[in-house]
């Protein structure tokens, strides 16, 4: 104060501001107003470019799977010979589950013959070969099944939707063409006119394809039987494991940790593990999962049980950052209040904290399930990438039975020649997709139904 | 006003409820609370005042442990509530705290009704023995608050929908509700509107029928208002502890002298 009033040291002053009317913008303002508008312009690039992607992504996965859900049947009259199903002709079934698939596939081929005569198309140069691989391998398979659980089909003419082979399939999808075929050692020109003739006819449907979501894997020469049941069944059976053993776990360390345990150096080397934990490569789970549940515990391999538990191992960290930032964002003036009307620790986070935690809770148990869904590398390791046809029995036995999962599905399905493969693998990240979707959607349904306000 | 608040202000009770002798409070190295002495009594209401930082919210919660929480925190010296050391190696802080209630600064009810906020105390303490007992409780203690007619219609709506006086008094009466002994409040009014305030400190006039209240204050005049007897704290010390009535007109201290008439704080 008493410089100001020294002639000698005022100090310079500073720059006026001199742009004197308010209607003109400065220099100044203008280049702070341009770097704001470009750096609002980076932004929603950066959104563009992430919904292209998203968009891109999308639309080929669809574009590629959406013909998973639709399959081309063959609707013709099969007669079920009474000498081929039936030898002895006694109608014991005993005696006519001796005759094999391949017999009724000589069943199908012959009623395919026999069409085609009664219905007068000619096709040239149309061979044995050409008919006989006409339908899938699953298809005689299937009208055996049918036979040996109604008797009274023998020596009848049933009409039955038979699945074809995935050439014939892939004709009617954009797959195979007459060029392709020509090229083609499992389907001929012929037997692409044949079944251009028979769709014309009417006899041949491609339809809503509800095989592909409940039935089994199928070996390489039949595409076209292969579903994901099983994958489906056992992705659930691990979702299940983990729920039961992550939720509680996670949650109660993260109690503990963040309600009780006092701070001090070892639960800070906790801390940092935990954390650390979140970003170990998944694939190191899968190994500590051999050496320690199947070679050391001696748990079966290749079962939901064991992939459960790795991938338990894996969401735990998950679970625990986010239970710990939900329980941090109680605020404190609630355990104030419990605490000071005379509530013991546990009941203050029992009844007050653990309630206003539940909704971070609840989304990030779903979020980390949803990652644990879709973790593939681990169950590699484990023997989950086997080929299983069978389902897995009910829980609790069914845990230690073989099975696929989705993710497993899907990669293993990339690895086969057969391109209609590659249209399941497609259309399994679908499914895998929705499900992804529909547990994203429960999370958020679950903050916005448990958020409390206050 | 004045006038009204002076005859009223005689003090009736010398019945003793808390001693703190020679009580020190460190938050690890620092020294919060330095050499205090003092005798709370009993249907009496106390003040605490002095500048921000000086210590009086910190003794306020070493009365019923909630220092505790903190870990950091260590007390040493002997407060004793009706003769009982409170930080006897046998006491459970729990079962003090349903004799000590406490009223926090900012309204801080609990996300659930104005039922369940009020009824939250008798249950965990079992006071209750049904539901007919426990609405009688939660009548009585909304009353005592000066808040029944207000809520009585919407007892099932949440207590966090209420206006900021109402809540604070929400607070008042769950504290009341486990019976506690001492009431400690820790500048109650401090998040509160002059209207609000006023109800507030009508109520703490009539809760010391019942209570010994400690208040923690910014405000000079609202100790001067409410409370009885007046302890004024500065850096950590207890400076001066006496009727309201002498600490205001004729402080023994320098530094009380300051601190009432503005000159610090």
């Amino acid at each position: 104060m008493t410089d100001a009033t020294d002639p000698g040291t005022i100090p310079a002053q500073p720059a006026r501001h001199t742009s004197g009317s308010l209607l003109t913008a400065s220099a100044r303002t203008k280049r702070r107003n341009a770097a704001e508008a470009r750096f609002k312009a980076y932004g929603i690039a950066a959104i563009a470019i992430a919904v292209l992607a998203l968009c891109f992504l999308m639309s080929s996965i669809v574009r590629d799977g959406a013909g998973a859900f639709r399959q081309t049947y063959a609707s013709i009259p099969v007669t079920v010979s009474a000498e081929v199903v039936d030898p002895k002709g006694n109608r014991d079934p005993a005696e006519m589950a001796k005759v094999i698939s391949l017999s009724y596939g000589k069943l199908l081929d012959d009623s395919l013959k026999a069409w085609i005569a009664a219905e007068n198309i000619r096709i040239e140069g149309l061979s044995d070969a050409d008919t006989k691989s006409f339908f899938s391998g699953e298809a005689p398979a299937r009208l055996r099944n049918m036979v040996l659980a109604d008797p009274e089909l023998v020596g009848q003419t049933v009409e039955m939707t038979a699945l074809t082979s995935s050439r014939i399939d892939g004709m009617f999808k954009g797959r195979v063409t007459e060029e392709t075929a020509a090229l083609d050692s499992k389907t001929s020109v012929a037997q692409f006119r044949l079944a251009q003739a028979m769709k014309e006819n009417g006899a041949l449907v491609t339809k809503f394809n509800g095989d592909f979501i409940t039935k089994p894997d199928a070996s390489d020469n039949r595409a076209e039987a292969a579903g994901i049941g099983v994958a489906i069944l056992g992705s659930f059976y691990m979702m299940l494991i983990v729920l039961i053993l992550a939720l509680p776990i996670g949650v109660a360390a993260s109690i503990y940790l963040e309600e009780f345990a006092p701070k001090n150096r070892l639960t800070d080397v906790i801390e940092v593990n935990i954390a650390n934990l979140a970003a170990v490569p998944s694939i190191v789970f899968g190994i500590l999962g051999l050496a320690a549940f199947i070679n050391f515990v001696g748990l079966p391999r290749s079962t939901p049980v064991v992939g459960g538990l790795v991938l338990t191992l894996m969401t735990l960290p998950t679970i625990i950052i986010s239970t710990r930032a939900a329980l941090k964002s109680v605020p404190p003036s609630i355990r104030d209040a419990a605490l000071g009307v005379g509530a013991s620790r546990m009941q203050t986070v029992f009844h007050h904290v653990l309630p206003l935690a539940m909704p971070g809770i609840l989304t990030g148990t779903i979020i980390g399930l949803a990652q644990a869904l879709g973790e593939t590398a681990p169950l590699l390791l484990i023997g989950m990438v086997a080929f299983v046809t069978t389902f897995p029995a009910a829980p609790p036995e069914g845990f230690f039975d073989p099975a696929s999962a989705l993710p497993v599905q899907v990669y293993n399905w990339t690895q086969r020649a057969d391109p209609a493969f590659s249209e399941r693998a497609s259309g399994a990240i679908i499914v895998l997709l929705i499900f992804l979707l529909c547990m994203n959607l429960l999370a958020i349904f679950l903050r916005r139904r448990f958020e409390r306000r206050w | 006003m004045n006038d009204m608040s002076l005859v009223e202000r005689r003090l009736v009770q010398d019945e003793i409820k808390i001693t703190a002798r020679d009580v020190q409070v460190f938050y690890g190295e620092k020294h919060a609370i330095k050499d205090v002495n003092v005798d709370i009594l009993d249907k009496t209401v106390t003040a605490f005042i002095g500048p921000s930082g000086c210590g009086k919210s910190t003794f306020l919660r070493c009365i019923n442990r909630m220092n505790d929480t903190i870990d950091i925190c260590r007390v040493e010296g002997r407060i004793a509530l009706d003769g009982e050391d409170i930080y006897d190696r046998r006491v459970d802080p729990v079962q003090l705290r349903a004799k000590v209630g406490m009223v926090f600064q900012k309204p801080n009810p609990f996300p659930k009704s104005i039922y369940d906020n009020v009824a939250y105390g008798p249950r965990i303490h079992g006071l209750a023995r049904g539901r007919a007992e426990l609405d009688e409780i939660v009548e009585k203690s909304l009353r005592g608050a000066a808040l029944w007619n207000e809520v009585k219609d919407r007892l099932q709506e949440p207590g966090t929908g209420l206006s900021g006086g109402q809540q604070q008094r929400l607070c008042i009466a769950r504290a009341v509700a486990t019976a506690p002994e001492v009431l400690l409040m820790d500048e109650p009014c401090s998040a509160l509107d002059p209207i609000a305030t006023s109800q507030v400190e009508e109520l703490i006039d009539q809760l010391r029928q019942e209570f010994s209240v400690v208040i923690v204050t910014h405000s000079m005049q609202q100790a001067a208002r409410v409370s009885q007897k007046t302890a004024f704290f500065h850096l950590g010390n207890l400076v001066e502890y006496g009727e309201t009535d002498d600490i205001f007109t004729n402080p023994q201290d320098p530094r009380t002298e300051s601190y009432i008439s503005g000159r610090i704080g």
